[in-house]
């Protein structure tokens, strides 16, 4: 043993373990949706509020139609025959739980498509199979595909071709402030949770 | 086959898996990613690292006592890069994947090729006992994980990737109860034992090491 060793272990075990560190945001998380979820949960992050986005009804709004009031936001394909279809029975009862709660905090659903094949009447029935009406329930798909990106990019989706003509993506629930900030991501869990999530937001 | 020639086959390989289509193509499963990309990766490193056996510093050969320093660095580098969001950051950004590229060879295959012939077979054998059991304990995460754990990856090819660790884990762990139980040893493991003179060659790293 020479005197090299303790030093080279103690570079090895301090960069192997800085590492690691960096890797885990401090051994917290191990994965990319994770780390996401406690970056935002810290910092809330801007998100480009001049998106351009058309409803179902045809509509076309910037995501700073929601300034002053906080957004639940989900990510949805027409033709999804799972996760979306929860999603969607969720976001109603969200609604139906804000109003029955008696809060006076006004809050706005916004479900995003992001399958270019959804045309306004492919929006349009989504929303009626749920009870969705613009403007507290819009149904919206971005106006053009740079947007999109721009979007996805933004709330950090990853939608994949799932080999049957349809995607597998991330089913959270993204929380966007009165500010229009991406301020949580939820793992759903009921409509409870998502009520509670967002109502903590929209308290001052 | 001389130092130079390994040198370049190593180089040459590192170029081809960085290919664009190629690195996409073995990136886009990620059994492939996990059980065949990095462990190739990990691979190149120890190639190059025979080729310049030769040329190692002195005070790296005697600071890494016993091996130890390496391992550690190959434990450490191999967990690092068995992280589901390490793999997601791998995908989507492709410095992140050049630093993989980088630090598979040459941070965790090098210590490995270099550092395997210092240690004890006592500790090789240390070392096999953890890594078999971590790999099952992996693949069994990702096989029983409800969600999935890579943004990149869909569900299906998760549990492949589960199935795909856990049934390396199983060879090795019968390569080695066989190794160990029935007598017949790798050739990279190869210890002077007493009947040494029946085994062909010895290795220069074992004179290396009693003479230490």
């Amino acid at each position: 043993m020479t005197r090299g060793f303790p030093v080279l272990l103690a570079l090895v075990l301090s960069a192997g373990t800085a590492g690691l560190a960096f890797e885990t945001d401090g051994f917290r998380v191990v994965t990319s949706v994770g780390a996401r979820q406690l970056s935002v949960e810290r910092a809330p992050q801007p998100l480009p509020e001049d998106a351009r986005l058309v409803d179902q009804e045809g509509t076309p709004f910037t995501l700073d139609a929601y300034k002053g009031r906080p957004v639940l936001v989900d990510f949805i394909y027409t033709r999804c025959p799972t996760i979306c279809g929860l999603r969607g029975d969720d976001f109603a009862d969200v609604l139906r739980l804000i109003t029955a709660g008696g809060s006076d905090a006004s809050i706005d659903l916004l479900s995003i498509s992001f399958d270019p094949a959804d045309d306004r009447e492919a929006l349009q029935l989504y929303g009626e199979r749920f009870g969705a009406k613009a403007p507290h329930w819009r149904i919206a798909a971005p106006a053009d595909a740079r947007t999109r990106t721009v979007l996805l990019q933004s709330f950090g989706i990853v939608a994949m071709p799932d080999g049957m003509g349809g995607f597998v993506h991330n089913d959270a629930v993204y929380v966007v402030d009165a500010h229009g900030r991406l301020a949580r991501i939820l793992d759903p869990d009921g409509p409870a949770q998502l009520a509670a999530a967002v109502l903590e937001v929209a308290a001052p | 086959m001389n130092g130079r020639c390994v040198f370049a086959a190593a180089c040459v390989s590192w170029l081809i898996l960085w290919l664009q289509p190629v690195r996409s193509a073995l990136e886009s499963d990620m059994a492939v990613h996990m059980a065949m990309q990095m462990p190739i990766l990990i691979a190149l490193g120890v190639l190059l690292s025979i080729a310049a056996r030769c040329h190692e510093p002195r005070w790296l050969a005697a600071a890494d006592w016993l091996g130890i320093p390496g391992i550690v660095a190959v434990v450490l580098g191999t967990s690092i890069w068995m992280l589901p969001r390490a793999l997601d950051q791998a995908i989507s950004d492709s410095r992140i994947d050049l630093v993989k590229f980088v630090t598979l060879p040459l941070l965790v295959g090098i210590p490995l090729g270099l550092s395997w012939r210092r240690m004890p077979p006592l500790g090789r054998a240390f070392i096999w006992a953890n890594f078999i059991p971590k790999l099952g304990a992996i693949g069994g995460l990702y096989l029983g994980a409800p969600t999935r754990l890579c943004a990149y990856y869909r569900l299906d090819q998760q549990v492949l990737a589960g199935g795909t660790l856990i049934a390396v884990a199983i060879a090795l762990g019968m390569t080695w109860f066989a190794a160990a139980f029935v007598g017949w040893t790798p050739s990279c493991a190869k210890q002077p034992p007493s009947r040494s003179a029946s085994v062909k060659g010895t290795q220069p790293g074992l004179q290396g090491r009693s003479a230490a």
